[in-house]
């Protein structure tokens, strides 16, 4: 808008910085306003799905299936929440969640292991087929997970891993691997070297000035990477969907959609509440780590 | 830990004071530390060496031989498969089906992909002229967006898009008047269905791309900027002419992320299947080979289709793998 207006009042009063800025400064300031209003209604629509879910979830599925909309929740009620969690229905909640917690968070730990060996190997040495493995770990993220899951399927199968925790969690730590090395890399990458080299010098070992300098240093990095894991973990649904498929065994996302089918679109405040309670504790580790969202996905792009 | 100790030997101080004196500050500093020591780093990639190579490598192999195969539900308990070499990829590649799917799925990440980044770059132009308070409010409402998981996204969004109690109709009905959406399905018709899947899509993908431009464009030199404007650059002659060449490493990478991620997309529509869309016409190449293959049984196609996805997935990839390998100077 102000794009349109601003060359020829520029071009004008060029000479005069000061009456440029000064005139400059109205128009400005109706631009100001105009974004900021329009941000306003950005941030509606980016929040309302979010309140909508918990505006749901906390009304009597007679107001959700009444001729009114209700857009507080007006006769607010905890009924949902303790029909899902408590309903000893076909698939209940309370194991699901249980699997999904114990998936997860094995598949954090080994796998956040397993990647810092591998990112300090890879930033810390050299040596010969260092390019080549950076090049499958970057590859490996681009295959699509679908195409997968056929194969995966039989190799789980085939050592009887089918409908165990731990079948699933081999499987989400190689999916969280490529992703968990790439990120710690850059996290170890940024200590410097520099540092390991004065404590060598002071009489460190190696391993002791790594393990005495450059570790605790890197204990956001860790923690960051940890909660990304975290997430992918919790949130993944096609692998527990082919691979997990016995109720007692799913995990959190294949029980919502197995909710979902269920009870089709008659229980929406139930379902509300379900996906309430799959979302928060994603929503809560999101908002620790947000800063650092950004850089680690694209850390090819956003240096420094 | 143990293995690091393998490689203390107490030449390995001295070397790097000696490089020191030598050459300060000159040579590649970031190779410095870095040592070619024999046994130590392999020990330290092979526990994700082995993780990825039986859950990723060896079934990768076993995919590509089931492509050329014949493997079918009695395959999957015990009949041994019999080579069909080309055949699988032949039918699919005559299959009218296949193409239509194959056609919705470009034209759907396509429709996504300009829409999001369109959307994005103009949310961080917008994010670099607001004032503090409402930059907060904005970034906290994306944040928000972000970070719900994608099928409870697909969920929320097919309530809120339902028939009969949906906000939408309701809104659409009652506060612009438009009574032809009073119970409107909105999920039946496939075209709205992918409209209503974009919005889901969209929705989600926008925040990641502006936080990421918004990055970018903090970091564009604002001397620079002030110079055109002297000059008698306005402003959209401001975005092509300096802002957009800083941005455009960090653009094009976020373009490749979204259409990777686009052309996979699975869970929301999958979700919004289940909630009421005809699958036969609104499968994209992610949900066709879990119904060829998982529902239908045929993992033979299933496989073919798979194997021409990735290889689709991959070429598409190789820009974005070069440009990060340059980038960070491997």
């Amino acid at each position: 808008m102000s794009a349109a207006v601003t060359p020829t009042t520029r071009a004008v009063t060029a000479p005069g910085s000061l009456d440029r800025a000064r005139r400059g400064g109205g128009r400005r300031r109706v631009t100001t306003w105009l974004l900021s209003a329009l941000s306003v209604v950005l941030f509606v629509l980016f929040v309302f799905p979010v309140y909508w879910m918990v505006n749901t979830s906390f009304q009597p599925n007679n107001d959700v299936r009444g001729s009114d909309v209700h857009f507080f929740p007006d006769n607010f009620t905890l009924r949902n929440y303790e029909t899902v969690i408590f309903d000893p229905g076909r698939t209940p909640f309370l194991p699901a969640a249980a699997n999904s917690l114990v998936v997860t968070l094995l598949t954090v730990i080994i796998a956040l292991v397993f990647a810092f060996l591998a990112s300090v190997a890879v930033t810390r040495f050299r040596f010969k087929s260092r390019r080549a493995f950076i090049l499958t770990i970057l590859v490996i993220q681009m295959i699509p997970g679908e195409a997968m899951i056929v194969s995966v399927f039989r190799v789980i199968d085939g050592w009887q891993l089918l409908n165990t925790i731990a079948g699933l969690t081999i499987v989400y730590i190689a999916t969280v691997l490529p992703f968990t090395i790439w990120t710690l890399r850059g996290f170890v990458n940024g200590v410097p070297v520099e540092l390991e080299e004065a404590a060598m010098i002071d009489g460190c070992s190696r391993a002791g000035a790594f393990w005495r300098v450059t570790f605790p240093l890197l204990a956001p990095g860790l923690i960051a990477t940890g909660v990304f894991g975290f997430i992918q973990a919790w949130n993944e649904f096609i692998m527990a969907l082919v691979l997990n498929a016995r109720p007692e065994m799913m995990t959190l996302p294949v029980w919502l959609r197995t909710f979902l089918v269920a009870n089709g679109t008659t229980n929406w405040a139930g379902i509300m509440a379900g996906s309430t309670l799959m979302a928060i504790p994603v929503i809560v580790f999101f908002l620790i780590v947000q800063g650092r969202m950004t850089s680690g996905l694209v850390s090819g792009a956003v240096k420094g | 830990m143990t293995t690091v100790d393998q490689d203390l030997e107490p030449a390995a101080p001295s070397a790097v004071e000696g490089e020191r004196l030598i050459a300060p500050g000159g040579g590649k500093p970031q190779r410095r530390g870095r040592r070619t020591a024999g046994f130590t780093p392999y020990a330290l990639i092979t526990p994700a060496i082995i993780v990825l190579a039986a859950i990723v490598g060896w079934p990768l192999v076993q995919l590509i031989i089931t492509s050329f195969q014949e493997f079918g539900r009695a395959q999957v308990f015990g009949a041994p498969p019999s080579w069909v070499w080309f055949d699988n990829y032949i039918d699919v590649f005559t299959d009218p089906v296949f193409y239509g799917v194959l056609g919705r799925t470009l034209l759907f990440a396509g429709a996504c992909v300009l829409v999001t980044m369109v959307l994005s770059t103009l949310i961080a132009l917008m994010l670099v002229r607001l004032p503090k308070g409402f930059r907060m409010l904005l970034t906290v409402g994306m944040l928000l967006a972000w970070a719900m998981p994608a099928l409870t996204a697909t969920i929320v969004w097919g309530w809120m898009f339902d028939t009969a109690y949906g906000v939408i109709n309701y809104a659409l009905v009652n506060w612009f008047g438009l009574a032809e959406f009073d119970q409107h399905q909105w999920l039946i018709n496939p075209l709205s269905f992918f409209m209503v899947a974009g919005i889901i899509v969209v929705w989600g993908a926008v925040p990641f791309a502006a936080f990421t431009l918004y990055a970018g464009l903090t970091q564009v030199p604002g001397e620079v900027l002030e110079a055109a404007q002297l000059d008698g650059a306005g402003g959209f002659a401001r975005f092509r002419l300096i802002i957009f060449p800083y941005l455009k490493p960090i653009f094009m990478i976020v373009t490749m992320l979204q259409v990777i991620w686009d052309l996979k997309v699975f869970t929301q529509i999958f979700a919004l299947q289940d909630i009421g869309g005809i699958r036969a016409q609104t499968n994209t190449l992610g949900v066709y080979i879990y119904q060829t293959s998982i529902a239908g049984g045929d993992f033979g196609h299933g496989g073919a289709i798979a194997v021409i996805t990735a290889v689709l997935l991959m070429a598409i990839s190789i820009y974005y793998i070069r440009q990060v390998l340059k980038e960070e100077e491997l």
